[in-house]
């Protein structure tokens, strides 16, 4: 075991899927010699080389388009989208090829094509650099979208979505891209947590804590402040957005009765509505409360001086744990 | 500084005011066969064809536009819900598609039909879109032509990524992007034009400028010809009769042949024009002048093919003959398979959204089964 930043460890996960299959590639803006603006990739073009690392042109539709060809052709590219709000001109490519032409091909094509975007705010950055896009993926067929919380989920995440057939979207925490972790890197991803599971990151009995990302941190410190008031709270980090795994989510709430979604997500059709739905369709009589929803206000990404209000901290997470217990 | 009011000055962007240099579109371009049928010799492009060739392209000129005039006749009797006729680029398409090896790979758009057809294509797979039994639906690596893309430009993206990757598989091996002079507009194409640049990718950029996107001319897309567009892009860009087979095989078999070679990518415009609507839900009527179209006749991609034939003794009355006869026969074919052509089992519309199913979608599609079958005698 090793401890790692969660940078590093999808440092070291890139690093296994590029020595484990030649055809796997990286691509994106800065990606090379740079090794990203984040240092994801730092170091892998030395490694592998300009063929397989490849600088791109600034464009990033035409970043996940050439992907989308380089799969055709039987290559596993890897793409960096540099920020959340920069991943909008590539849209029509990820949303209307990528996600389609399994479909559309009726099953003859695969594009087994990773699509990374570092995501969430906190960083204090301006304008298009804090913004949570999942759900608009989690809303398209034939994407997978996930998100990882900690360096150990990301080095065997990262591998997970590049060994995947189907393209994935693979969200990154940005303001824990230091956070450390152990990580046994000389591990396969043989055995570990399917990558389109939840995970119960903390058991607890009183209420269910859904989360993901950034926000699986902040979680388990609203926990922790919970458990001071004596009230248990269980942790599950969703990892998965789309499928969503809805038995790991089911058995919690069946447990625990309550439920909280955060996510820095705006509330309004995010992610936390359908989750909402769903367990109240599963566990209508089981529930001692509705489920609640703790996110983004339905505004844009504030500045930078105003994020503190805008995204869920311990706080607002607490609030709407108190509240389940008003019902 | 103060501005007098009424102080005399010349409108600088009047919204009326035309761009100052239309486009030179009546410039020159490569031609091997005039519109009469007269062959005709370019030093850049010297061609050497049989005439077993030359009666083997007509032939497929001519059934080409047989099958996509029995698609519009299908259309209006309501077997297809729509179809985008070829009509009028069937040289470009043709010629184009011949000079293509075995190997060498092609992303279409919607209208490729006879590129489909010189790929291999049954021509009734393409009728599966335009019915709407399927997406698409032939295996693509199997007959190295892609999937037709709907969404304008974005195919030509794909195209150059495939091209990286031949270079990184190091074989002898060239794309083909066709798309069309409303797409050059697209940004996708702009950034397709980029990348193959700096990666000097192993393609060639084919845009058939049929001078419509639906109602909108070519002056609302370009100021200057679309293939001088490659030049600021840095590589090379040329404009070929898109009504002549014999310029179009020779130019696109030119380019790919660079391609293969490492010299990197071409953009070939190919000059023709749409003779029909731009699909059969259009109306050109309301935007087009029908001298316009009066005009393009006397340029027919197919007349001049066999003015030259029969100038030349190269082909007897029975030849014609027996390629009519053989639309004929392969009109009715596709006709008859089009009308025969089943729908899909409902439940289908679940499969091959992932490479395995996801819990949410068995979920739905057994509650969906089980809806179908709540009905007395339900069919699925």
């Amino acid at each position: 075991m090793t401890k790692l930043t969660l940078s590093r460890g999808l440092n070291e996960g890139l690093r296994k899927a590029l020595d484990n299959d030649p055809k796997v590639l990286i691509m994106g803006e800065d990606v090379g010699k740079l090794g990203g603006v984040f240092r994801v990739t730092d170091g892998l073009q030395k490694d592998f080389g300009e063929a397989r690392v490849i600088d791109t042109p600034l464009a990033e539709s035409g970043i996940v388009g050439t992907a989308i060809g380089l799969a055709l052709r039987g290559y596993r590219p890897v793409c960096e989208i540099q920020f959340d709000g920069f991943v909008f001109p590539a849209v029509d490519q990820i949303v209307s090829q990528l996600a389609k032409m399994r479909y559309r091909s009726l099953g003859k094509v695969s594009l087994p094509v990773v699509i990374r975007i570092p995501c969430g705010g906190g960083i204090g950055a301006v304008e298009h650099h804090s913004e949570s896009p999942e759900v608009l993926f989690a809303h398209t067929a034939g994407l997978r979208v996930v998100a990882c919380s900690d360096a150990a989920d990301a080095f065997t995440m990262i591998q997970q979505s590049v060994d995947s057939d189907d393209p994935v979207i693979f969200f990154e925490p940005k303001r824990r891209y230091w956070d450390k972790a152990e990580v046994d890197t000389a591990a396969g991803v043989a055995g570990t947590l399917p990558f389109d599971r939840a995970r119960v990151t903390l058991e607890g009995d009183d209420v269910t804590l859904l989360c993901y990302g950034p926000l699986v941190r902040t979680g388990l410190e609203a926990a922790a402040a919970a458990r001071e008031d004596g009230r248990s709270v269980e942790v599950v980090d969703l990892r998965s957005l789309s499928p969503l795994d809805m038995d790991t989510i089911t058995a919690s709430v069946r447990k625990t009765g309550r439920c909280v979604v955060a996510h820095e997500a705006p509330v309004f059709a995010g992610l936390g509505a359908e989750i909402a739905a769903r367990v109240t369709e599963r566990c209508f009589y089981h529930l001692e409360a509705p489920v609640l929803r703790v996110g983004g206000f339905a505004t844009p990404y504030p500045p930078s001086r105003l994020e503190e209000h805008y995204l869920p901290d311990l706080d607002r997470i607490l609030d709407a744990v108190d509240r389940t217990f008003g019902y | 500084m103060t501005v007098e009011s009424g102080a005399a000055t010349t409108a600088v962007s009047a919204i009326d005011q035309p761009a100052p240099d239309l486009p030179d579109q009546a410039g020159e371009f490569v031609q091997l066969l005039t519109p009469e049928g007269e062959r005709i010799d370019h030093p850049d492009y010297p061609l050497d064809l049989s005439a077993d060739d030359i009666r083997s392209m007509y032939r497929d000129l001519v059934l080409v536009r047989a099958i996509d005039t029995v698609a519009i006749s299908l259309q209006r009797q309501g077997e297809l819900g729509i179809w985008a006729s070829l009509l009028g680029q069937e040289a470009a398409q043709i010629g184009s598609g011949r000079a293509l090896s075995p190997d060498d790979m092609v992303f279409p758009t919607y209208r490729e039909h006879g590129v489909a057809w010189c790929r291999g294509i049954d021509p009734v797979k393409l009728l599966e879109l335009y019915r709407g039994v399927s997406h698409g639906g032939w295996a693509p690596e199997e007959h190295k032509f892609h999937l037709y893309t709907i969404v304008i430009g974005a195919q030509t993206l794909h195209a150059t990524g495939y091209a990286m990757g031949i270079q990184r598989d190091g074989t002898d091996e060239a794309v083909i992007a066709y798309f069309g002079d409303g797409a050059t507009s697209q940004g996708d194409v702009n950034e397709a034009f980029v990348f193959a640049s700096v990666f000097n990718a192993p393609m060639v950029f084919f845009c058939q400028n049929n001078q419509w996107a639906i109602s909108e001319p070519l002056e609302k897309q370009s100021r200057i010809p679309l293939y001088q567009r490659a030049r600021g892009f840095g590589f090379p860009g040329l404009r070929v009769d898109g009504n002549d087979v014999l310029a179009c095989y020779a130019v696109t078999q030119k380019a790919l042949q660079a391609a293969r070679e490492g010299q990197g990518p071409t953009l070939i415009e190919a000059f023709t024009y749409r003779m029909g609507a731009h699909t059969t839900t259009d109306d050109p009527t309301r935007y087009r002048l029908a001298s316009e179209l009066e005009m393009w006749k006397l340029r027919d991609p197919i007349e001049r093919v066999r003015a030259y034939l029969v100038r030349g003794g190269l082909a007897e009355p029975e030849f014609f003959a027996e390629v009519d006869a053989e639309a004929k026969r392969e009109g009715a074919r596709v006709r008859e398979a089009c009308r025969n052509m089943p729908d899909p089992p409902p439940l289908a519309l679940f499969d091959n959204v992932y490479a395995e199913p996801t819990a949410i979608l068995r979920e739905e599609r057994e509650q969906y089964a089980a809806y179908l079958d709540s009905f007395e005698g339900g069919d699925r």
